[in-house]
């Protein structure tokens, strides 16, 4: 007998024997479309929802800001290369990143057809697009596929997200249930929801952002 | 060599009278305990939210074969390889065979105590391989030669002072006490390791059967590096982890985060599906996944305390336990302490060298009342305590209850003797504080109270 067949042996052996009493928590069935009313409560219309992003985003030192067209980010984006004198950027394929490496007119590393991690490491930031951006918790949802690999959105020091306005979603629920109708039995390697820099709060509880990925985190959206 | 027992004891002794201790571990807990509630003040129905985490986790247990069935087809139909350990011994020796096929001289973990569970740091180091652990709390305690001292925080017991001296000490490295500071010398220290490292190592909080993924909760990103950078990545987690459906982490991650750290999610939620995928630019080429039993069919047997592997390691119950912030979490000389770890350790490493954690307890149900998957922690510390009396129940109490139910089914004999003990108690103070105090373990720190100058009957008589 193979280990795997023992040790499901011994849990069909042991499930024979069923609980005792019905105490707490032993109920029936699970109502997992009742979640929605459980969480956090958003608002219904995309305001709401945008507001709700934006106040849990700035919450979680997420450099938030919404933009009306191409010319802003444009505009946004090289200000924030002269800002933080970036020399070079790691970014992948997609049609917001690819506008947004025009704009800056730098030494670009693009990951889709592979790169070697030292290259990606002395990028000044990783710019990338995304599945969703969720308003109840702040989080920007990316995949392996949809933000160029599993290293992009979190080796560089600086994170910087390029979302749509209809990438908005409303809570968890809505963006497992997005999850699965765009990736179905295609799935991706890895799927991240981000909730802000990387951080850390190990010594005396104190917060610290930057402990292992991004010091700092920046979502625009169009 | 000490027994378990006597080292927890003399242990307790120490830190409980560790005014330094206590104050660390108040305040860090204290700011835990209100950002928790804040949090969960924010859901719309907490109540309801728990109690459908306690039914979901049940039904995954409930059909537990058929879900790790279905998580095991999934995941290696995307590439992933994976493993069964019926013990600790099995997972090392697997761990070790990946890394002698890989000839790997080099390993870099993300936080998981199921490796402290099995101890696996110290079989990869005889084998000659250098590990780092990457998660900063662990970084540190692994720098001390320690191990964790709470499963989801495990340097809390250290002040910046002595992780700055410790830095000096081990990385050479002259920062400040400043957290932040201190955060950036274990970065440097640590983006070397991960860039050189042959295999990385992760646990994992769920195991989502639909969609053969592992999820792993973290803030810090070093997960998220560990599954990205190295060319191997081994995944090590506890049968129990499974979680039915994917949509069920939009219960679970909230719930872990509120009560594991107070945030509603943490930095980085991260599912794996497979190792590169075709068409992916990055990621291990390799992913192993390596389920755990070591002791967790036992406690599935045990249809008592069967609820108790609906447990997610959020640390909750240690931070609310009066217990656990007296004695501290290396107190308890095992890989999980608190009350969770006093209810499942019997089970995992034997009942009778452990059963002592069940009595490091006041019974006064915080544990129970926290708990966001509703495990009645407080009653399967008694129901240890009751199990390992009945299975080798001590000589002592057998004679002491066969006397004490002799005099109290006998009046005549219980009049006689009721007297004695004003007898008793004006001799007593010649044994007291001794070693043949009969009620040492109480008198060391107490007073007995003074026994009435009558019995009630007595007292009766002479009112009549």
């Amino acid at each position: 007998m193979t280990e795997r067949e023992k040790i499901l042996t011994r849990i069909r052996e042991a499930l024979a024997v069923p609980v005792p009493q019905s105490g707490h928590g032993q109920r029936g069935e699970p109502r997992p479309q009742a979640l929605v009313q459980w969480l956090p409560l958003v608002g219904e219309t995309s305001d709401e929802q945008l507001a709700a992003f934006r106040q849990n985003a700035a919450a979680l030192k997420i450099v938030f800001h919404a933009l009306t067209d191409g010319n802003e980010l444009k505009f946004f984006l090289t200000a924030l290369r002269e800002k933080e004198q970036w020399k070079e950027i790691g970014t992948h394929s997609g049609e917001l990143t690819d506008f947004a490496t025009q704009c800056l007119a730098l030494p670009t590393l693009k990951t889709d057809s592979g790169y070697k991690a030292f290259e990606l490491e002395r990028c000044d930031a990783g710019i990338t697009e995304c599945d969703a951006l969720v308003a109840q918790t702040g989080s920007v949802l990316v995949t392996s596929r949809s933000a160029g690999g599993r290293a992009l959105s979190v080796l560089p020091p600086h994170h910087v997200v390029l979302a749509r306005r209809g990438q908005l979603v409303r809570d968890l629920p809505a963006a497992f249930q997005l999850l699965k109708q765009k990736y179905g039995e295609n799935w991706p390697g890895m799927i991240s929801f981000i909730s802000g820099p990387s951080r850390t709060g190990d010594i005396e509880r104190t917060l610290v952002l930057g402990a292992h990925g991004p010091k700092k985190m920046t979502v625009c959206l169009l | 060599m000490k027994s378990p027992l006597q080292q927890f004891q003399q242990q307790a002794e120490i830190v409980s009278q560790d005014r330094r201790h206590r104050e660390i571990i108040q305040t860090a807990l204290e700011k835990y305990a209100v950002v928790r509630d804040q949090t969960r003040a924010a859901f719309q129905d907490y109540g309801a939210a728990r109690e459908a985490a306690a039914e979901i986790k049940t039904e995954a247990l409930a059909q537990l074969d058929r879900h790790l069935e279905q998580f095991v087809s999934r995941l290696e139909s995307r590439g992933a390889k994976v493993h069964w350990a019926g013990n600790g011994q099995q997972a090392r020796e697997i761990i070790l065979g990946i890394v002698r096929e890989k000839k790997a001289r080099s390993m870099i973990k993300s936080k998981t105590m199921t490796s402290e569970e099995i101890h696996l740091n110290e079989a990869l180091e005889h084998e000659g391989v250098e590990v780092v652990e990457s998660d900063l709390g662990e970084f540190i305690v692994q720098l001390r030669k320690e191990t964790p001292y709470h499963i989801v925080f495990p340097a809390m017991h250290l002040t910046r002072g002595e992780i700055k001296d410790l830095f000096h000490r081990e990385l050479a490295a002259n920062s400040s006490d400043h957290p932040e500071e201190l955060t950036m010398v274990a970065r440097r220290v640590l983006r070397q390791k991960y860039l050189a490292a042959d295999i990385g190592l992760t646990g994992a909080n769920f195991a989502i059967a639909e969609t053969g993924m592992i999820s792993i909760t973290e803030n810090e990103g070093n997960a998220r590096l560990t599954a990205a950078m190295p060319k191997t990545m081994i995944t090590l987690l506890g049968i129990e982890k499974i979680l039915p459906r994917l949509e069920d982490l939009a219960l679970f991650l909230p719930m872990l985060a509120t009560n594991g750290t107070g945030q509603l999610l943490t930095g980085y939620n991260t599912l794996f599906g497979g190792p590169r995928q075709p068409g992916e630019c990055d990621g291990p080429e390799e992913f192993h996944v390596l389920l755990l039993d070591n002791g967790r069919t036992e406690i599935l047997a045990d249809a008592e305390q069967r609820d108790s592997l609906r447990c997610i390691r959020c640390g909750a119950c240690l931070n609310v336990c009066p217990i656990f912030r007296n004695v501290g979490g290396h107190t308890y000389g095992t890989a999980y302490s608190g009350p969770v770890g006093s209810v499942i350790t019997p089970h995992l490493r034997g009942l009778q060298s452990w059963k002592h954690l069940s009595y490091a307890s006041s019974l006064c149900g915080a544990c129970s009342e926290i708990c966001p998957v509703k495990i009645d922690l407080a009653h399967h510390l008694l129901q240890n305590r009751r199990n390992a009396a009945a299975q080798k129940p001590s000589l002592a109490w057998k004679i002491a209850f066969k006397i004490f139910t002799c005099v109290f089914n006998h009046p005549a004999l219980y009049r006689r003797l009721a007297p004695l003990g004003r007898v008793g108690q004006k001799l007593y103070p010649l044994v007291k504080g001794t070693r043949c105090d009969p009620a040492y373990a109480w008198t060391k720190t107490r007073e007995a109270p003074a026994i009435a100058p009558q019995t009630f009957r007595e007292f009766w008589r002479t009112r009549k």
